[in-house]
């Protein structure tokens, strides 16, 4: 699989040096110098609350939410423990892209994990990783463990009064797990279900205290912000967009893998460097933020470019930024049935439409896509989506009725033809 | 205060009121199936959505918090489709043969389905089928009828204290289930019938037997433990059918006791005696009434002309009302007979207090105490919602601490316990009295003698809890009134409460006790051990109703008249020589006096069965037929205003009348800790089989002793142990109870396999058999 570096996340790592993700190697290009200066030149809690607002980072698993924002509703004040959560429970089909980051530059991360601490008054981090990846996990622990023997991390950190505990969490691997607050409940040791909020995490966390919860990539790119500026990182992007932004491009492509870009890089660019269309076919579709994001057709996905408000006014989202690209033999009922079961079998079960509702959906595109479907079923696809969009504690709901939809506006042809003539105009995916 | 609009109406609300809250206040309905005022908001089901202006999508109105110049729209068009939505989901998995599922015509999702579901149906695909779940002997599941309410759930774990019932697997494949091969054991596990809004957890006793709209609603009151739980008895045919909770906040809330709910079954038993029977010549003979009632006043007559008045004694549980325990006083009067009681449980009879003992306090203020001390008490076993009630206290900060002869578990936080012999909850008392007297600075009571008692750490801990609160209660439960030293136990209860500001209680152990105080038929004593050659009885069972059932029973046996007035024929036969047919109180018009002092009226529910009689008017016709005056009521209610005359809240007291001398002893040696077990404690409980078939009374026909202890015996867990006490000998499977000190022998008392035994507290030896 291609690494394919050219940001902030991944910057001047040597993948080709066994060693590019230990802590001596971090260093040596320029890693924990951020931490070092704020505790040297004494910056505030609010200078750097202030410079992550200035880069414009927007929370990389998935919602977009500027970062800088988060992190000033933190009630530092709180008297008792506060939480600081990283979320590495990377569970949207399409997406590849932190599990590469706590294997190849886990540092990263853990320094960014430590400012975060630093600028909310928070002692005490988890790290919940998904359950199914085992040596990244391992590698995280190790990484850690570095981290706590040079200094940087446990009580006291270099010499100063700051103080913070930092621990992996090994998770259970359900999808669920990934939305924040079914993340908490399952770092608690319960059932991974969403919580209903208000209350939000920020007042009512971890074990019910406050708590700041983002995203694995998020974390990773907080070193580089403070160590060169939160104006440099916004440059790297575009206004309100700033900083690069790992892709993980997966599907009809030559080189697959996780590209870290420029966010506003056009889409033809990244498809470009992923090496073009796979056996020179054309491109058909592009799922361009994970599983729930809406398909867009390829017309439409060649004007993009990659960010979260062009790919927003295109009509879908950039989420964790995982590319599936879909070439031209795609069938997309095909596509939407296994999509749909993802959703049907990953859904917790404990909110009614959801629940329900995805089975139902799922079932629906089985029969189209095995030659069953019958005239009303679009419509009834269509009303079934718009009964759990919104009507949920979380958003996987709403997850599992985005793809139909998306599907239904562009290619809705598709599944008439099939309904129609009982079978496809294209292969089944295999 | 928030000021908001619902449906156009304004209202005011307090902040913190959610807009379901809000919309009950005033009284606009909005469907829901999660959501249920005691219990913790999960949102789950989305029934509950409504339109709020400004919020882009519907929200449910359960679980949203109201905003000041909220505007609310329950029945707008977003709101209705958001709800239609929602019970089209609900539908979809959910048999939809109401027909024959034993919920129908009392399920919430066929009544709001009525409003919001559709004539047909849209959903095509094959549907859910989920298996049942074996939930013991009160629970009948039809699990593919679940809607993942997580009522039951939410209950287990928020009302009932553990969390029996949990939600395994994901999405659609999500099942309600109790821990892998067990059931569902709280005492008040029916609840979670009354709570599931479809039928996927229905009564096991009543299943299939009726249809709720042939059914009569009747009020009535719980005549078990003291607590005086509210009912709605359920009639078809002058048969009761079932029992269901009335809600009274101030009571029971809207939970029943198992207990309450299920005992109802013996009141249909094969052992109901319908018709009077006297006994000659060692057969029993049917008679009439006339004939029978004759015959007992001719027999009290000639034993008291034969022996004197003094060989006649009334016995009857406080499980009686108050028109027949006053009647029942009323007739011995007239006979010169001043032996009558009802502390039939009760070992030592010596406290004497200003007024009738009671709790001290109303129940609804328990939770809110903020330290409770138990002792001498299995209380989720004795008051099953008391013990609900002060979890709910625990959770909003009452710290509860115990002295008792066992560390049971209260599904609760304990703050501080006191694990005693049973031979030693005086002195148990006395360490706490001594460590608060220590706190406080101030001499221990003249009457206390205490000398040799050394205050142990968790006496300390004790005594802190209750220190410096300004609102507290002392508890005395029903170990401590069946204790041999019971008026010890008082006394040094009430000088920690003296000494702490505590409220002393006495918590009732039947549903008529205050009221049988109140009355003064507690004014016998131990009428066994001295046996007598008469003994009237009125819905008492010697070996299972006295606490030395060895020693009543066999005083009984031998005494030459003995009249039983009682609802059931087992142990009547056995030992009477004439039967009168009495009412259950489903069958009768009377009164209990709970533990609170509130006198609770009911009438009958079903007409009597056969030929028994209410036992009130069995006992005004003795008194006709003896020729006493003041026999002339006409109506229960007569009786009642006669027997409460008057306020009743000056009449109760837990003041002493006179001061208690309290010494200190040492113990040692095997001893018997023997608690009357949930299911036995009156003649309803004990017949109802689906009581019988709970791991409760399962638990309470076994030997318990500490691990250490049962080595020292040579047991082992599953042996079969031979226990004496006294002339008893009592056959029992060994369980090992990590809640005993060593030495103590847990064996129940007045149980059908311990009937033999003596004293609850007492020297015991055990063999394995």
């Amino acid at each position: 699989m291609t690494i394919y570096a050219k940001g902030v996340v991944f910057e001047g790592v040597d993948f080709d040096n066994p060693n590019h993700w230990r802590l001596e190697e971090y260093v040596k290009r320029g890693g924990y110098a951020a931490l070092k200066k704020i505790l040297n030149e004494k910056i505030t809690q609010d200078e750097v609350i202030a410079e992550v607002k200035t880069s414009s980072l927007r929370g990389r698993g998935g919602a977009g939410f500027p970062t800088g924002l988060k992190w000033s509703f933190m009630p530092r004040n709180f008297p008792g423990q506060k939480y600081l959560v990283c979320n590495t429970d990377e569970g949207e089909p399409g997406t590849f892209k932190d599990l590469d980051i706590i294997v190849s530059n886990p540092h990263a991360l853990i320094e960014g994990m430590i400012i975060g601490g630093y600028a909310m008054g928070i002692t005490v981090g988890y790290n919940y990783i998904h359950g199914e990846v085992f040596e990244a996990y391992e590698r995280f622990e190790e990484a850690l463990e570095e981290a706590r023997k040079a200094g940087f991390l446990g009580d006291n950190i270099l010499g100063t009064d700051f103080c913070f505990q930092l621990h992996a969490h090994h998770g259970y691997g359900a999808y669920i797990c990934g939305e924040e607050t079914a993340l908490l409940e399952s770092l608690e040791g319960k059932k991974g279900q969403p919580r209903f909020k208000p209350p939000f995490p920020a007042s009512f966390g971890l074990y019910g205290k406050p708590t700041t919860i983002n995203n694995t990539e998020t974390f990773a790119s907080v070193p580089y912000i403070i160590r060169e500026g939160g104006q440099k990182f916004l440059e790297l992007g575009k206004p309100n967009n700033g900083g690069t932004k790992l892709f993980s491009v997966s599907g009809h492509v030559n080189r697959p893998g996780n590209y870290e870009i420029p966010l506003g890089t056009p889409f033809a660019d990244l498809l470009e460097m992923c090496g073009g269309m796979r056996g020179g076919k054309k491109l058909k579709a592009v799922i361009p933020g994970g599983s729930s994001a809406p398909v867009l057709p390829a017309e439409i996905m060649m004007q993009c470019t990659m960010d979260y408000d062009s790919i927003a006014k295109a009509g879908s989202m950039l989420g964790s930024g995982a590319v599936i690209v879909m070439d031209e033999t795609v069938c997309m009922v095909s596509a939407l049935e296994r999509l749909s079961y993802f959703y049907h079998e990953e859904s917790c079960g404990q909110c009614t439409p959801c629940r329900e509702g995805t089975g139902w959906l799922y079932r629906i595109v089985h029969r189209i896509a095995h030659g069953e479907g019958r005239p009303e079923d679009l419509e009834l696809l269509a009303s079934i989506g718009d009964n759990i969009a919104g009507r949920t504690i979380c958003a996987l709901g709403d997850a599992a009725v985005f793809p139909v939809r998306g599907m239904l506006k562009h290619f809705r042809s598709e599944f008439e033809y099939m309904i129609e003539h009982k079978k496809s105009q294209f292969a089944a995916l295999s | 205060m928030l000021e908001i609009e619902i449906d156009g109406k304004k209202l005011t609300v307090p902040s913190g009121s959610t807009v379901m809250d809000a919309a009950n206040s005033i009284g606009v309905h909005i469907p829901h199936f999660c959501y249920h005022k005691k219990l913790s908001i999960a949102a789950n089901c989305r029934m509950c959505l409504v339109q709020v202006e400004k919020a882009p999508k519907p929200l449910p109105a359960c679980a949203t918090p109201v905003t000041d110049g909220m505007k609310v729209f329950t029945h707008s068009d977003q709101a209705v489709t958001a709800q239609k939505g929602v019970m089209e989901f609900l539908l979809i998995n959910h048999p939809l043969d109401c027909p024959i599922c034993d919920q129908g015509g009392e399920c919430q999702l066929q009544d709001l389905a009525v409003g919001y579901g559709q004539s047909g149906s849209r959903y095509q695909e094959e549907k859910r089928v989920v298996a049942n779940k074996d939930l013991g002997p009160l629970i009948s599941t039809d699990m593919t009828r679940c809607i993942h309410c997580s009522r039951c759930v939410r209950f287990t774990e928020e009302i009932a204290g553990y969390q029996e019932l949990g939600m395994a697997n994901r999405g659609e494949f999500t099942e309600v289930l109790p821990f892998i091969g067990k059931t569902v054991n709280s005492e008040i596990s029916g609840n979670v019938i009354d709570l599931c809004p479809v039928g996927a957890l229905t009564s096991k006793p009543f299943r299939y037997s009726a249809r709720t709209w042939e059914l009569s609603r009747r009020k009535s009151v719980s005549p078990h433990d003291g607590l005086g739980a509210n009912l709605v008895v359920q009639v078809k045919n002058h048969k009761v059918m079932r029992v269901l909770p009335l809600e009274n906040e101030a009571i029971n809330e809207c939970w029943l006791a198992d207990r309450d709910r299920f005992s109802y079954e013996a009141l249909n038993s094969e052992e109901r005696i319908t018709k009077p029977m006297i006994k000659q010549g060692g057969v029993w003979q049917e008679a009439d009434w006339q004939t029978a009632l004759e015959f007992v006043a001719n027999g009290l007559k000639g034993v008291i002309a034969e022996h004197g008045r003094d060989s006649v004694a009334a016995v009857a549980t406080a499980h009686s009302t108050v028109e027949e325990l006053f009647l029942l006083r009323k007739l011995m009067s007239g006979l010169g007979v001043d032996a009558v009681e009802t502390r039939l449980r009760a070992a030592d009879f010596s406290l004497k207090t200003a007024g009738a003992t009671w709790l001290g306090q109303p129940i609804a203020e328990l939770a809110s105490n903020e330290a409770v001390l138990l002792i001498g008490s299995t209380l989720r076993k004795e008051q099953p919602l008391l013990a609900q009630r002060l979890r709910q206290g625990v959770k909003k900060g009452l710290k509860l601490a115990a002295i008792n002869p066992h560390a049971d578990d209260l599904l609760t936080t304990k703050a501080a316990e006191l694990v005693v012999r049973p031979d030693q909850l005086v002195e148990g008392v006395l360490q706490v009295l001594k460590a608060v007297a220590e706190i406080k600075g101030i001499a221990l009571p003249t009457n206390v003698d205490a000398a040799s008692i050394d205050i142990p750490a968790e006496a300390r801990a004790v005594a802190a809890v209750l220190d410096g609160k300004a609102k507290a209660a002392i508890l005395l439960g029903n170990l401590a009134q069946q204790h041999p030293r019971y008026a010890e136990v008082y006394a040094a209860a009430a000088a920690i409460a003296e000494a702490t500001g505590a409220k002393l209680g006495v918590l009732a152990e039947a549903a008529n006790s205050v009221g049988a105080q109140l009355i003064g038929t507690d004014a016998g004593g131990d009428v066994f051990a001295k046996p007598r050659q008469a003994y009237f009885m009125l819905n008492t069972e010697a070996e299972f109703d006295v606490q030395n059932g060895a020693q009543a029973l066999a005083a009984v046996q031998n005494a030459k008249l003995v009249v039983a007035l009682s609802s059931f024929s087992s142990c009547a036969l056995e030992h009477a020589d004439v039967i009168l047919p009495v009412a259950p109180f489903s069958e009768t018009s009377g009164t209990f006096v709970n533990m609170e002092g509130r006198a609770q009226s009911f009438n009958g529910v079903v007409r009597p069965l056969g030929d028994t009689r209410p036992a009130w008017k069995v006992l005004r016709v003795l008194g006709n037929l003896l020729g006493f005056v003041g026999f002339d009521y006409t109506s229960s209610e007569e009786i009642r205003d006669e027997a409460l005359a008057g306020d009743i809240a000056p009449r109760l007291s837990n003041v002493l009348a006179a001061p208690v001398a309290v010494k200190a002893q040492a113990a040692s040696g095997l001893v018997r800790l023997g608690e009357v077990s949930l299911y036995q404690a009156d003649m309803l409980s004990r017949r109802a089989p689906s009581l019988q078939k709970t791991a409760d009374a399962a638990v309470a026909a076994q030997l318990r002793a500490s691990a250490a202890t049962l080595a020292k015996l040579g047991l082992a867990v599953g042996d079969r142990a031979r226990v004496t006490q006294g002339n008893g000998v009592a056959e029992l499977e060994v369980a090992v109870d990590a809640a005993l000190l060593d030495e103590v022998i847990r064996v129940s008392a007045n149980h059908p396999l311990t009937r033999a035994l003596a004293a609850h507290v007492g020297a015991i030896s055990v063999v394995k058999a």
